[in-house]
């Protein structure tokens, strides 16, 4: 009899022990220290989309190149949060896309005898979709949107799976052979929460490129957005993108 | 008289669950980051990380502090939407300490051929120039000013910022016809564009006055029935004006 209870003791405390360091942990810091508020920035009174006005593009292919170097992109081909392609529609109806490093050394006449119907250029980038399909593929949280709306890859908790850049349907993500995880286009979010634009943006010559607030009545993305008709890539897929495009080709996808 | 107890071998198990739950919970706790949950499903920490990533580029609010006679200059200029950092790439570490880190400065040609070369599909207007014929061999630098590129006198022709329309005219039959015959253009469209647009013909009678039957235009010039071809369409519904033989 008294070894049962010696044993049922003994089990009890087994798992009082681990339990209640759990349950202490769990509490985590006390809330006096817990409310490190961040100075400045409010993710929660931001909400951010870029409009492009594809009539004022004139592929010069800045974009690309800064935004490879304000984030690290590597300098290989293939490689690219963001990128201009040059679409060429020829008379009898034949669409070519390309996009020669994505731009980032400009475009060089085509040299062609076909007639051109029209030519422009698109800058492309990632959509920021408030309805990200990559986000749903991540089986592990690593890619989200966040609370302004940028949709972010955790390079910490990424497994390099591959899933995201399989589902995007605009080619937006790459896999990183550095650190073998997905990468792409944070709206250059250390930058905008610093109050600065996005480096694509800070260079773009033309204003071809507008970034700002979705939700706030005084931002230059409200403008384009009162002043154009603005028009979304594949919208088909409801993917709900926040990259908003005037003057869009139907040729574009 | 037979009192409700839970049978031994439920207990039992139920204390293995409460185990299993409990193990489950330790588990969890040791593995999933501690921030994870708190805004979503993800790691709300992995935002502040990312926030956190160096800037290179500083922006031209900053450049300007320092630098205010090229940014006075460029203010005014046809560079004015231009920001420092697309010529002079970025700058950040030379703006935090200007003597330790000297900006790239583009003197090469190169440098504003990325948006000047000509490329037929930038959108009209734009202005560009043939890189083999604009004063080959010469830095864009000797005769422009890179923070106000004003050229050294205003462009004398249309095709500055038209190539694309003054190259396809060149090889129509409207050849001989100037821009101005059919775009009445103020001087203060090639200084300023879009504060003074040119006029466009609005009606058949305007190509009628050399393609009328009756018009008092050179003999060789084919004739059609205004009254009747095209129908009620306008004239360059059908033809397009730079280059009319294109059916
Ligand atoms: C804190 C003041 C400061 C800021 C901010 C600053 N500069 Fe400078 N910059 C200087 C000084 C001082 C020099 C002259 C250094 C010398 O000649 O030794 C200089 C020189 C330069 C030069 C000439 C380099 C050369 O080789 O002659 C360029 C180009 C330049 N700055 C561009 C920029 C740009 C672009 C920015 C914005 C990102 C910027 N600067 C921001 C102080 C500043
Ligand atoms: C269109 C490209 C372009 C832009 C935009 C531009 N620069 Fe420059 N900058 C140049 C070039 C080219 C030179 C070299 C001029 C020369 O060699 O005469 C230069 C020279 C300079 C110099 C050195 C002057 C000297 O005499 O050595 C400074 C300082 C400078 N830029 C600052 C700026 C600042 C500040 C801005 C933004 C307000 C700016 N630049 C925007 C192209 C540019
Ligand atoms: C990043 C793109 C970019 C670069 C690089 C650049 N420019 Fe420009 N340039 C522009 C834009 C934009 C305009 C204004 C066009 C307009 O008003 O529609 C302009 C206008 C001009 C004009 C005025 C043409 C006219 O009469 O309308 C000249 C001249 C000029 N640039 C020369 C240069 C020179 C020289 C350089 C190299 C030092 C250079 N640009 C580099 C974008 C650029
Ligand atoms: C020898 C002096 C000189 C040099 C060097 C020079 N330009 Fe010009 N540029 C001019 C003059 C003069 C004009 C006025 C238009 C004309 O008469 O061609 C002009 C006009 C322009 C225009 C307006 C469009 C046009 O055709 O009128 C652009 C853009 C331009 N230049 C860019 C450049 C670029 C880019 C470079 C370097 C690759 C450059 N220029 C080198 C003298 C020069
Ligand atoms: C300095 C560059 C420049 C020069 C030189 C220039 N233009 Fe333009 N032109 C522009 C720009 C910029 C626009 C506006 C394009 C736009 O907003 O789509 C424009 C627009 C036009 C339009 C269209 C107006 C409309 O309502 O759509 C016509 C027609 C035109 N230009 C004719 C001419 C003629 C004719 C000349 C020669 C006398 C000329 N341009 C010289 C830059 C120029
Ligand atoms: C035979 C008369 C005629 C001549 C010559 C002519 N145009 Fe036009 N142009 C027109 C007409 C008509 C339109 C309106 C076309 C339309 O709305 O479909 C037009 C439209 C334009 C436009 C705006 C639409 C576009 O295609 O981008 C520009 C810019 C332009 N012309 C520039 C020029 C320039 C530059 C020249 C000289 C190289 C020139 N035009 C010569 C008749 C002419
Ligand atoms: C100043 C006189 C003039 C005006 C105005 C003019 N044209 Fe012409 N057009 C010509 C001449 C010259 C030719 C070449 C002779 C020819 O082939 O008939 C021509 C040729 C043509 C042709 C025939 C091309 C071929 O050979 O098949 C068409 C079509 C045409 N023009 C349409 C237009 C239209 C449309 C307008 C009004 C936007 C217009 N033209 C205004 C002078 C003019
Ligand atoms: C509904 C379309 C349409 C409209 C509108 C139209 N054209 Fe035509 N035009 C044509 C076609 C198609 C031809 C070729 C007919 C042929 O080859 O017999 C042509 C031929 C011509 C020719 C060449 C005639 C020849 O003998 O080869 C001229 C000149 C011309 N058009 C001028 C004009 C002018 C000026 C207007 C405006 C008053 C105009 N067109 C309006 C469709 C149109």
């Amino acid at each position: 009899m008294a070894t049962t209870c010696e044993r049922r003791e003994f089990l009890l405390k087994l798992l009082q022990l681990p339990c209640s360091a759990v349950l202490l942990s769990m509490c985590g810091p006390l809330p006096l220290f817990a409310d490190e508020k961040k100075e400045g920035y409010d993710a929660g009174e931001h909400y951010y989309g870029m409009g492009i006005q594809v009539d004022k593009c004139i592929g010069c292919g800045r974009c690309a190149e800064a935004c490879k170097a304000e984030n690290d992109v590597l300098r290989q081909p293939y490689y690219f949060r963001t990128w201009v392609e040059r679409y060429v529609v020829y008379g009898d109806g034949e669409v070519t896309v390309d996009s020669p490093e994505g731009g980032i050394h400009g475009f060089s006449a085509a040299e062609s005898d076909r007639e051109v119907l029209r030519s422009f250029f698109v800058p492309k980038l990632c959509n920021h979709c408030d309805n990200p399909p990559c986000v749903q593929v991540c089986p592990v949280g690593a890619t989200f949107k966040s609370v302004d709306g940028v949709i972010l890859v955790d390079k910490d908790y990424c497994i390099g799976c591959r899933y995201c850049i399989q589902a995007c349907p605009y080619g937006a993500r790459y896999l990183d052979p550095r650190t073998k995880t997905a990468d792409k286009c944070t709206f250059c979010y250390h930058r905008i929460t610093k109050g600065l634009l996005p480096a694509c943006v800070e260079v773009c010559p033309t204003q071809a490129r507008v970034f700002g607030e979705l939700k706030a009545m005084s931002s230059p993305l409200r403008r384009l957005m009162r002043m154009s008709q603005l028009q979304v890539l594949k919208p088909y897929l409801n993917t709900e993108p926040k990259v908003l495009y005037s003057e869009l080709d139907r040729e574009v996808r | 008289m037979r009192t409700f107890r839970i049978p031994d071998q439920v207990a039992r198990l139920a204390v293995l669950f409460a185990v299993a739950v409990v193990a489950l919970v330790v588990v969890r706790h040791i593995f999933v980051p501690k921030s994870f949950g708190k805004l979503g499903h993800y790691r709300a920490a992995a935002v502040d990380e990312i926030a956190s990533q160096s800037v290179r580029y500083a922006g031209m609010q900053t450049c300007v502090e320092c630098h205010t006679e090229e940014a006075e200059k460029k203010s005014s200029s046809f560079h004015r939407g231009l920001a420092c950092e697309v010529c002079h790439g970025p700058a950040s570490e030379h703006a935090s300490d200007p003597e330790a880190k000297k900006p790239f400065v583009p003197r090469e040609r190169g440098a504003c051929l990325y948006c000047h070369n000509y490329l037929p599909s930038r959108p009209t207007g734009f202005p560009q120039i043939l890189e083999k014929l604009h004063n080959p061999m010469k830095p864009c630098p000797t005769c422009h000013n890179p923070h106000d590129p004003t050229p050294p006198h205003v462009p004398g022709t249309c095709s500055a910022c038209h190539a694309s329309i003054a190259r396809i005219k060149a090889i129509s039959h409207h050849d001989s016809l100037e821009c101005e015959t059919c775009h009445e253009a103020s001087p203060q469209h090639r200084q300023d564009p879009r504060s003074a647009l040119p006029k466009k013909p609005t009606n058949r009678e305007f190509c009628g006055k050399c393609h009328a039957q009756n018009a008092p235009s050179a003999k060789e010039i084919r004739r059609i029935d205004l009254a009747t071809h095209g129908g009620r369409y306008l004239c360059w519904q059908c033809h397009y004006p730079h280059y009319p033989e294109g059916r």
